[in-house]
């Protein structure tokens, strides 16, 4: 292990705190603008802070919970995520009212879906989370029920309509990911995740089709990604678990973290993984493919251990992962690491 | 999000708020302080417990709980405990109540932090549990409202799956963002840092269904094991331990969640914030709603009698000084305070029950008589 790999950059001062909830981190890189976005939930809020890539210029924007003043209770998000697609970055927040969308750079909200409620409270909680950008046109986020919706994106402009939903899940989805090596030759476009680890694997469309079922053994998986047709899944056990996507054949089972995993991440230029959990670490590992075998390979790299800290927000900041930047619970910075 | 915090967060709040008003009215039978010195007896304190206790674990009262809603606003929540710790004859100002509402908070706080998995909330509600039954031990209907909770929980809570609690713990733990109020104890410790944050070990065994981190298995197509190596984890765990009981009865195995209090010094309660801290005073615009939630909780809560002349009026903490600064501290919340309250609709059952305060004479302060009615009605509403 290269104990030298990373070194501590300036932090990044939020207006307010990180929540523990997964994944609790989403980064945008805009190079044309040499600039890069940063979001993390606080309650009912999102911070959204862009940084100049000179590191001189910050500025804030805080982006409302939908509904947040409803008499019957706040609205609290459970996510915020940028979906990339070909011709516009659409930022898409999930929370217990629904989902909201807005164009680039949070100044405009193009889309609004309210969830479904019960008419008399129920047990189960309600709620949408796990956030996806699907090949060129989709956005899925998932729902507490297990659904997920499927949403059409036009290249521009409001009309964004549901195209389908989903029932295959039976309980909350918890992450999605879409494959994000760039190929097009990957048969698997989307993985989700839910509540007691169960991973469905699908294909994109007109109507999406499941193409695999990899049954979970009763511990939530919070978070998964999808690189060059293996599903990377991090468990509340603290195991990483590699599978490849088509078949559900397991590749690598690595005991990871001591805690519960609330953020995976990869750079997808150079096949890095990063894991963070409540344990306080934050671990960088390599993913090889040797196609000739069909066999995944991961390697430890790095370790950083954010000191008192239940991390709960993970990622890197590039392609080819030459620095992550980390959120933990309670904390009001994003402290930011790059290669030495 | 969570639809099933409430029984939970109160019987932790309750728990550390009933082991800390155990340890302080202890202390006071032997403190030097003349106002106090003489008027608690071993049965008053009991008493006080008693009824606290009793009013928590009424049927009315757990049964609003556990019905599926939302956790209360932080001010909701604060209300409804105070009034608990009015259950009984004691009286306590609002210098002593915010610093027992402080430590209350921080306490659970750093237990949900703690808990090893999510399910183990459980076992930390289960050491409150137990330990309140202890208290009330010797009066066998009260023993009888806790067991009958203890078992209603244990129904509704054991068919959560792992995700369920983590959401919940997560709910929680959102509702107790921002708070770095420095305890003695802990800082005494060294469980929290200076800077009112928790110190989190990297070391010790890790929790139950957790493998020890360091190994990386490979498996070829047929799923047999084809490689294994060790990483450095930059920490050092150890295997978990056995799993405690999550039965009415039985070794909980973990200490989260027992009294802290009980081998303590009165010192060690002291709390500090940084006064430049964002208090959470900005418009609640739920307040209506949070009213009629809490009257209809507050509704089936049992009023002692207001004026009854044994009231005590008990400063749990401060020393003249300190009740000066934290005075200064709340000062400028009540004038906010008084407004809100007026935009809100007088006719809720809340109001009712606050104007039993009002509707009484007003009583000539002594030093050691029961406090001014206004005071009471005064403290009510600062929490809200």
């Amino acid at each position: 292990m290269a104990s030298n790999m990373y070194h501590k950059e300036k932090s990044i001062q939020m207006k307010s705190s990180a929540s523990a909830l997964y994944n609790n981190l989403s980064v945008l890189r805009i190079a044309p603008r040499s600039l890069t976005y940063f979001t993390v939930v606080h309650a009912n809020m999102v911070n959204m802070v862009s940084a100049s890539w000179d590191g001189l210029n910050y500025s804030h924007r805080q982006l409302q919970s939908k509904e947040a003043n409803v008499a019957t209770s706040s609205s609290l998000i459970m996510q915020a995520a940028w979906c990339v697609l070909p011709s516009r970055d659409i930022l898409v927040l999930t929370s217990q009212k629904g989902i909201q969308m807005y164009e680039s750079d949070g100044s405009i909200m193009v889309y609004w879906h309210a969830l479904d409620t019960p008419e008399t409270q129920t047990a189960q909680a309600v709620f949408a989370r796990g956030i996806a950008a699907v090949r060129e046109k989709y956005i899925c986020v998932g729902i507490s029920s297990g659904s997920m919706l499927v949403f059409d994106v036009p290249i521009k402009g409001s009309n964004i309509t549901l195209s389908e939903v989903l029932e295959e899940h039976k309980e909350s989805i918890t992450d999605l990911a879409s494959e994000c090596s760039g190929s097009l030759e990957c048969i698997a476009d989307m993985v989700s995740a839910d509540d007691s680890g169960n991973l469905c694997v699908w294909k994109s469309g007109e109507d999406f089709q499941l193409l695999n079922k990899i049954p979970g053994f009763d511990m939530s998986c919070s978070s998964v990604k999808l690189w060059k047709g293996t599903v990377v899944a991090g468990y509340g056990t603290g195991q990483i678990r590699l599978y490849e996507a088509v078949t559900g054949i397991v590749h690598a089972e690595v005991n990871a973290h001591a805690r519960w995993i609330y953020s995976l991440d990869i750079a997808p230029f150079s096949g890095l993984l990063l894991s963070a959990a409540e344990d306080s670490l934050v671990r960088v590992w390599h993913l090889t493919m040797t196609p000739e075998t069909n066999s995944v390979e991961i390697v430890h790299m790095y370790n950083e251990c954010v000191t008192d800290t239940q991390i709960c927000g993970a990622k890197f900041c590039d392609g080819d992962g030459y620095a992550f930047a980390v959120t933990g619970y309670d904390l009001s910075e994003i402290i930011r690491y790059t290669q030495v | 999000m969570s639809m099933r915090t409430l029984p939970l967060v109160f019987i932790n709040l309750g728990g550390e708020m009933l082991y800390i008003l155990d340890q302080r009215l202890q202390t006071q039978n032997t403190a030097d302080d003349n106002t106090q010195k003489g008027v608690w007896s071993d049965d008053d304190r009991k008493r006080v417990m008693n009824d606290i206790i009793a009013t928590m674990f009424s049927k009315a009262f757990m049964e609003e709980l556990l019905k599926p809603q939302d956790l209360y606003s932080n001010r909701a929540l604060r209300t409804v405990l105070t009034r608990l710790a009015h259950a009984s004859i004691m009286r306590l100002n609002p210098a002593s109540m915010d610093r027992l509402y402080e430590l209350m908070v921080m306490a659970f706080k750093y237990q949900l932090l703690l808990c090893p998995r999510p399910r183990d909330l459980l076992i930390i509600s289960y050491n409150h549990i137990d330990a309140i039954r202890e208290f009330v031990r010797d009066t066998p209907s009260v023993l009888n409202q806790v067991d009958e909770t203890h078992r209603k929980i244990i129904e509704v809570y054991t068919p959560l799956s792992d995700g369920e609690f983590q959401l919940l713990r997560q709910t929680l733990l959102i509702f107790l963002q921002d708070m770095h109020v420095r305890v003695s104890l802990f800082l005494k410790d060294k469980v929290q840092n200076p800077n009112g944050r928790f110190a989190l070990s990297t070391t010790g065994p890790v929790p139950h269904g957790t493998e020890v981190p360091g190994l990386i298995r490979m498996f070829s197509g047929n799923g047999k094991e084809w490689k294994r190596w060790e990483f450095p984890t930059g920490g050092s765990y150890t295997s978990s331990i056995r799993v405690g009981s999550f039965e009415r009865f039985g070794d909980r195995v973990s200490r989260i969640g027992t009294n802290m209090y009980s081998v303590t010094q009165p010192e060690e309660t002291h709390t500090s914030k940084n006064y430049s801290q964002k208090a959470n005073s900005e418009p609640n615009p739920l307040a209506k709603e949070e009213l009629n939630l809490l009257a209809r909780l507050l509704g089936g809560m049992k009023v002692q009698n207001r004026n009854t002349e044994t009231g005590f009026r008990v400063n749990l903490f401060a020393t003249d000084q300190e009740e000066e600064e934290a005075s200064l501290f709340n000062s400028g919340c009540d004038a906010y305070c008084s407004i809100l309250i007026r935009d809100v609709q007088v006719n809720t059952e809340l109001a009712r029950i606050a104007g039993e305060f009002t509707g009484e004479p007003e009583q000539t302060e002594s030093p050691e008589g029961p406090s001014n009615k206004g005071d009471d009605l005064l403290a009510m509403m600062d929490e809200l």
